[in-house]
């Protein structure tokens, strides 16, 4: 026998995976694994970035499963340091689990029920503030499924898809054929509202260049047109869009059969935050006086709607919630993850699936560093290298099964492609509540 | 040359690819510290593709490369004094203010930062 003769690489496809990097959770991934070094070697019908995503998380045996202090230990080892530090903690924190399951995410809400600790998601440097417009207007909502079926309007309202979630107009919402949209493209018309043209505006049959942090002003000009009022140049000057524009722009959105707002952070990380998203709420139910007009908020990591809707259901609260007088509170600015880092308050932390020392503000930061920290990472990051205690964990979606909700609130269940050597989220948080009930007894 | 100017952290399709890749590796350092400005600001900057510059917020301060803010050709894109970075360890750094407004959110789209450039090489080294 030949012994230079290769053997047959051990090859798997997976049909209807699910790519968990951005909120569009595109299911009908078609992964081409190669078992024997556990990696993707293809993914059909990803994008950019999903093709990245898959390239991108093999397994790399040679890291340590969890290590203290940069040294490796062994798991239970690991779990054990964790349960201490987050027992002993007088203000833990919780954050993350946005790049986690729903099923991890549950089991994250009970760790900080146990510990009464702090427990907040990336929303709430994200869509926080659309909970919290939405929470005083009401969201005139929808499903994908809906918008590709009967959208001829589609607005991308500060955000940039063609470059953040390249499939949401090519399988969603622009360019696919629909039951009421015959022709796909050719039926739907493209607005796109921003403070600079992107790779959007390419695709974009209006472009509206507003001045920077002036989008309240200008959605209230629309409504006000929209409700039958009339515009002095006030608004020109402070939004920098003429009043011409802004009256053609309220037209084609009174006229459409079916329209969707899409927004972004060009919404919720500027001047108005939850105003500009509660004004963007506000428009579409003015707009259903005329039309039949929805929302949707264009969501980030591939679970982040996930973490909403968990915390919802565990807590009665999105994000920003405090565990600490045993029973659970909501207050952004009090309980929001920036803030009590900001105010030196948190003595300990727990980070799940983020990244918060690559992202937050630079005070938030310098406490987050001078904290025990632990981490859960299936990849190094800043926040891995600066924790206490850090889990190297399987990457969701790819090695480990469960359910994330897409960025229309639908619930997608998760095929693995292959099984990783390290554990999921779920499989360390499991034995560090035990853990930390056990300690907590012992107190 | 000196100016002061409107920093917009964002994202791109490239600083996506480059943190799949790892966070820690050059391709999502090089993307995250490379600031956007529009051709007109770079001319009046004197500033090329490549030049290194210095962004200034409160008392902190970045050294950064920079290149022309792709427009697009489809319409007239009037934005001027604006410039845009992908968001980062070195966004991180500008934004020195963690005010939320009792949001949670900082505006992280709103930094108000000086631009200083080019920058002599051993400026833009040390």
């Amino acid at each position: 026998m030949d012994s230079s003769v290769a053997a047959e690489p051990n090859i798997r496809v997976v049909k209807n995976a699910t790519c968990t990097f951005c909120g569009c959770v595109c299911d009908d991934m078609e992964l081409t694994v190669d078992l024997d070094q556990k990696r993707i070697i293809k993914a059909k019908n990803a994008c950019v970035l999903g093709k990245a995503w898959f390239a991108e998380h093999s397994v790399d045996e040679s890291r340590p499963v969890a290590m203290i202090e940069g040294k490796e230990v062994s798991l239970e080892e690991a779990i054990n340091e964790a349960a201490k530090i987050l027992v002993n903690a007088r203000f833990p924190i919780i954050y993350g689990m946005s790049n986690s399951t729903s099923e991890a995410q549950r089991e994250t809400v009970k760790m900080a029920d146990l510990l009464s600790a702090n427990i907040d998601s990336t929303s709430s440097v994200c869509h926080g503030p659309t909970g919290m417009g939405l929470q005083g207007v009401g969201e005139p909502t929808t499903t994908l499924g809906e918008v590709k079926n009967r959208a001829d309007m589609v607005v991308y309202w500060g955000c940039n898809p063609s470059d953040c979630h390249p499939r949401l107009s090519t399988h969603y919402t622009v360019n696919p054929k629909g039951m009421y949209i015959p022709n796909g493209r050719k039926d739907r018309t493209v607005i796109n509202v921003d403070v600079r043209s992107t790779t959007t505006t390419n695709i974009a049959d209006v472009f509206v260049q507003v001045k920077p942090g002036s989008d309240f002003e200008l959605l209230w000009a629309l409504r006000i047109l929209v409700r039958g009022g009339k515009l002095n140049s006030t608004f020109e000057e402070q939004t920098g869009v003429p009043i011409d524009v802004i009256e053609n722009l309220a037209s084609r959105l009174m006229s459409c059969n079916y329209g969707i707002l899409f927004f972004g952070m060009g919404l919720t990380m500027t001047r108005g935050r939850h105003y500009n998203a509660s004004a963007l709420h506000m428009l579409a139910t003015d707009l259903n006086e005329h039309t039949h007009f929805v929302v949707k908020p264009a969501r980030g990591h591939g679970n982040v709607t996930g973490a909403d809707t968990v915390m919802s259901w565990q807590t009665g609260y999105p994000f920003g919630i405090n565990f600490n007088r045993g029973y659970p509170r909501h207050e952004p600015g009090e309980f929001t993850t920036t803030d009590i880092l900001t105010r030196g308050e948190a003595d300990a932390a727990c980070i799940i699936a983020s990244d918060p020392i690559a992202n937050f503000a630079k005070p938030a930061i310098e406490h987050l560093k001078k904290i025990p920290m632990i981490s859960f990472d299936p990849k190094p990051t800043p926040t891995s290298q600066a924790a206490r205690v850090a889990f190297t964990t399987a990457c969701y979606g790819i090695n480990t099964p469960g359910t994330v909700y897409r960025m229309d609130d639908i619930p997608i269940p998760l095929r693995p492609a292959f099984e990783s050597p390290f554990p999921s989220d779920l499989d360390i948080l499991k034995p560090l509540v035990k853990r930390i009930r056990e300690l907590k007894r012992a107190q | 040359m000196t100016e002061t100017m409107l920093l917009v952290p964002m994202r791109t399709a490239k600083q996506g690819v480059a943190l799949n890749q790892g966070k820690l590796k050059d391709a999502y350092k090089r993307e995250t510290s490379t600031v956007e400005i529009k051709q007109e600001d770079m001319d009046r900057l004197g500033l090329k593709t490549g030049d290194r510059i210095r962004l200034r917020a409160g008392t902190e301060e970045v050294v950064v490369s920079c290149k022309p803010r792709k427009v697009s050709k489809k319409v007239q894109d009037t934005a001027t004094g604006i410039i845009f970075m992908p968001y980062g360890p070195t966004t991180s750094a500008l934004m020195t203010d963690g005010d939320t407004a009792g949001t949670g959110m900082p505006d992280s789209k709103h930094l108000i930062v000086e631009i200083e450039g080019p920058l002599a090489q051993e400026e833009s080294d040390g």
